[in-house]
């Protein structure tokens, strides 16, 4: 019991308390969080993974905006029934440019971190605008005003350039391309040979059913389409990543 | 005048509205605080203590109550009936957040605030350091939780659970919690009592631990000086870890560090007991504050997350059991000798319940740790029944318990309004939370078994429409917890009401101690 009286000394130096809480609470997160930035192991080599379009980004605000993450999880899980559900179980790799992460806590609605080309644009809009005519048992809320908001997109290079600044590989190019990219991928038949060089596999068109103007709801579906569709498991090599 | 000059600039709207709100509040405040009688000079002394924000403190603290338990209710009943969305200021999506922070942070960190200031004069002897520096703290505090309420409705969040308010809302807390910081040292240092109560040493972790935990995890770069919106500084697994390491933490030190803090002064004071055993409290304090910090990772297990980090998570997470118990059995064993009081006086059967709850739920955490029990119980309403056992259980009831203790002697009156309607206080939310953790149980659980559940022929059984249809009725059995509890909170807003008016009910005495009978 010798050193429990010792403690007697840290019950009279507030200080002492102080420091000795402070330095005893920081050793786990050092351990825990700090090594995650240096081993070369904690995120897969793949193939294909890009920074979000300025669309996508944009639509990907919408879906943060929203709180979808409070309903909705992108991280499917390495197990049977989550596979054969949702598509191949989520790499590292594929949230490398997720500043936030949106991995999710809760299932209320389905997985959706490759809900991308699994459904046509016309029933994400009927979805997203009236969830129960299209999923009858759905209780997902209507994002039917998305549809009549228009986009803002005047900070969209901004946007860009800060997600530069935290260490997303945006090129200055792309970042004085970000409002001319977006309304390429947005309108229907525009020129967007440039647009598609810069980000592959980017969906293209009008996305709400009304092609004279981009709203928010362009923004998100072109987000949704997106989702987990860049890393292509037909050719990805479990095996290479073993380190 | 700042704000206003911002609100122009603003780069997008709801920055504008935002910065709008603020200047409105800001102006309010002003004219409030000319218009309002200048208050004596040494009026507040009679004790010595500090007590005006302490005062504040406890009605608003009733007052965030019934608002966090109000929306959490509608959040309950949107659940159930999806047509009670009303997009996009009141969808779900936004109603959920301010329900968490309107509960956390605004009834718990209010309830914390109040209760430390109470607490650390009492136990130090000595006024709280800084004059107004305690207003500032506490009405800063208050600020923030205006705008980041004002905010979740406009939709302006980082969506990091827990730490959902933009960076400039995160500033001004940062701001408000080194000064909280500095109250507290301050008067910690310049304490006539040599010895530094059990309960300081709770409340000086959670506030040293949660300006840590802010600080890193709300690391970001905003797109404009003049715009809400901000990109985290840490990505995808690094900016999970970080976040759950947050996380978990916020439930480690503002809802169980800085709650326990006030266990060990309102406890003991209300049974009249000295804290015992005493050396238990040091090894459980070292051993909580040591082992809770590395239980992150397991709101992560079979993601992305490195194994490793995993594993380490959950050998904590388990081992996180006993210094939480350690706590629990500090609380029940101060009880000794006068257990009689369980019948007889209601706070004390609240306070009780608070303890208990606490084991239970501190069970039940390290058993949801288990990496196989979280393969099924991830993802579904176990997590939110476990969360509410907790949060409604230990941290309500221990905070009512505290202001059950505080308001009679802060206003000077004999007693309470009605020692009865405490006790009916306690049965409402005691049914309610019963009622919550056990539907959410057989969903949650339900819920799990319905998603991995494969027929003879190897194809999945249930689409995941069918397990949302499974669960409504458990929804509406839900929202009616919720309900009693927040009709035990209205019980409570009442009383104290009615205490502070200083009115006292004629009412019948609780039972009286039982007379000893002799031997026949």
């Amino acid at each position: 019991m010798s050193i429990l009286d010792k403690h007697g000394v840290i019950e009279r130096n507030a200080s002492l308390l102080l420091v000795g809480s402070l330095v005893v609470v920081c050793i786990g997160g050092l351990v825990e969080v700090t090594p995650l930035f240096f081993f070369q192991n904690t995120i897969e080599k793949v193939e294909g993974m890009r920074p979000y379009s300025p669309l996508e980004l944009a639509g990907r605000d919408i879906y943060i905006r929203e709180g979808c993450y409070v309903c909705h999880s992108q991280m499917i899980r390495p197990f049977r029934d989550e596979v054969e559900r949702y598509g191949n179980y989520s790499l590292a790799a594929e949230s490398m440019y997720d500043h936030p992460f949106q991995w999710g806590s809760k299932r209320t609605g389905p997985d959706l971190a490759r809900v991308g080309g699994r459904y046509s644009n016309e029933w994400q809009v009927q979805h997203l605008t009236d969830p129960r005519s299209v999923v009858p048992e759905s209780i997902m809320p209507s994002y039917a005003f998305l549809a009549k908001a228009t986009l803002d997109y005047r900070t969209i290079g901004g946007m860009l350039q800060a997600n530069a600044r935290v260490g997303v590989p945006y090129t200055q190019e792309m970042i004085d391309n970000a409002a001319a990219d977006l309304l390429a991928q947005a309108t229907p038949d525009a020129d967007t040979a440039a647009t598609a060089e810069r980000y592959p596999k980017a969906v293209f068109g009008d996305f709400d059913g009304s092609p004279m103007r981009i709203t928010e709801m362009d923004a998100l579906i072109s987000y949704l389409q997106m989702l987990g569709t860049l890393v292509d498991f037909d050719t990805y090599d479990t095996q290479a990543n073993l380190r | 005048m700042g704000a206003f000059v911002f609100s122009g600039l603003a780069v997008d709207d709801a920055f504008r509205i935002h910065m709008g709100i603020l200047t409105f509040i800001l102006g309010l405040g002003t004219i409030i605080a000319i218009r309002l009688p200048q208050p004596v000079a040494g009026a507040d002394d009679k004790s010595g203590y500090m007590d005006g924000p302490v005062r504040v403190g406890s009605i608003l603290t009733v007052f965030w109550g019934i608002i966090g338990f109000t929306v959490g209710l509608v959040a309950a009943l949107q659940l159930a009936w999806p047509e009670l969305n009303f997009g996009p200021w009141f969808n779900f999506g936004r109603i959920r957040p301010l329900h968490t922070s309107a509960v956390i942070f605004a009834f718990g960190g209010t309830a914390l605030i109040t209760t430390s200031f109470y607490v650390v004069q009492r136990t130090t002897r000595a006024r709280l350091f800084g004059g107004d520096l305690a207003w500032f703290v506490f009405w800063g505090y208050q600020l923030f939780i205006a705008m980041a309420a004002t905010g979740y409705l406009l939709g302006i969040t980082q969506s990091r659970e827990y730490a959902e308010p933009e960076w400039y809302v995160d500033i001004w807390l940062t701001i408000v919690w080194v000064a909280y910081l500095v109250l507290f040292m301050g008067t910690l240092l310049k304490r006539k009592e040599p010895h530094i109560y059990v309960a300081n040493w709770f409340y000086l972790a959670f506030i040293v631990t949660v300006a840590l935990l802010h600080v890193v995890n709300n690391l970001a770069v905003p797109v404009s000086p003049f715009g809400a919106r901000s990109y985290s500084l840490f990505s995808g697994v690094q900016d999970a870890m970080t976040q759950w390491w947050y996380g978990h933490n916020a439930v480690g030190f503002f809802l169980t560090a800085g709650f326990l803090g006030m266990m060990y002064y309102y406890l003991p004071k209300q049974a009249g007991r000295p804290v015992y055993p005493y050396r238990l409290s040091i090894i459980h304090f070292w051993a909580l504050i040591f082992l809770y910090i590395w239980a992150g990772p397991h709101h992560l297990y079979y993601t992305a997350l490195p194994d490793w980090a995993q594993t380490l998570g959950m050998v904590f997470s388990i081992m996180l059991w006993m210094p939480s118990w350690g706590g629990m059995i500090n609380g029940l064993m101060t009880l000794r000798g006068a257990w009689d009081k369980m019948r007889t006086d209601p706070i004390i059967r609240m306070m009780v319940l608070a303890v208990a709850f606490y084991g239970m739920s501190t069970f039940e955490g390290p058993v949801m740790s288990i990496k196989s029990v979280n393969a099924l119980s991830h993802y579904t309403d176990w997590t939110i029944g476990h969360v509410h056992s907790g949060a409604l259980g230990w941290v309500g009831m221990i905070s009512f318990g505290a202001i059950y203790f505080m308001v009679p002697r802060l206003w000077n009156r004999e007693r309470l309004y009605s020692l009865r309607m405490v006790n009916w206080h306690f049965w409402l939310a005691t049914l309610g939370i019963v009622v919550y953790a056990s539907v959410m149980w057989v969903s949650g659980v339900m819920q799990g078994l319905m998603w991995r559940e494969y027929d003879s022929q190897g194809f999945l059984v249930y689409s995941f429409a069918e397990s949302v249809a499974a669960l409504h009725p458990y929804y509406v059995m839900r929202a009616a917890g919720g309900l009693l509890y927040l009709a035990g909170g209205v019980v409570m807003a009442v009383n104290i009401g009615m205490t502070i008016a200083g009115r006292v009910r004629t009412e019948k005495p609780m039972p009286a101690p039982a007379q000893l009978q002799p031997a026949e």
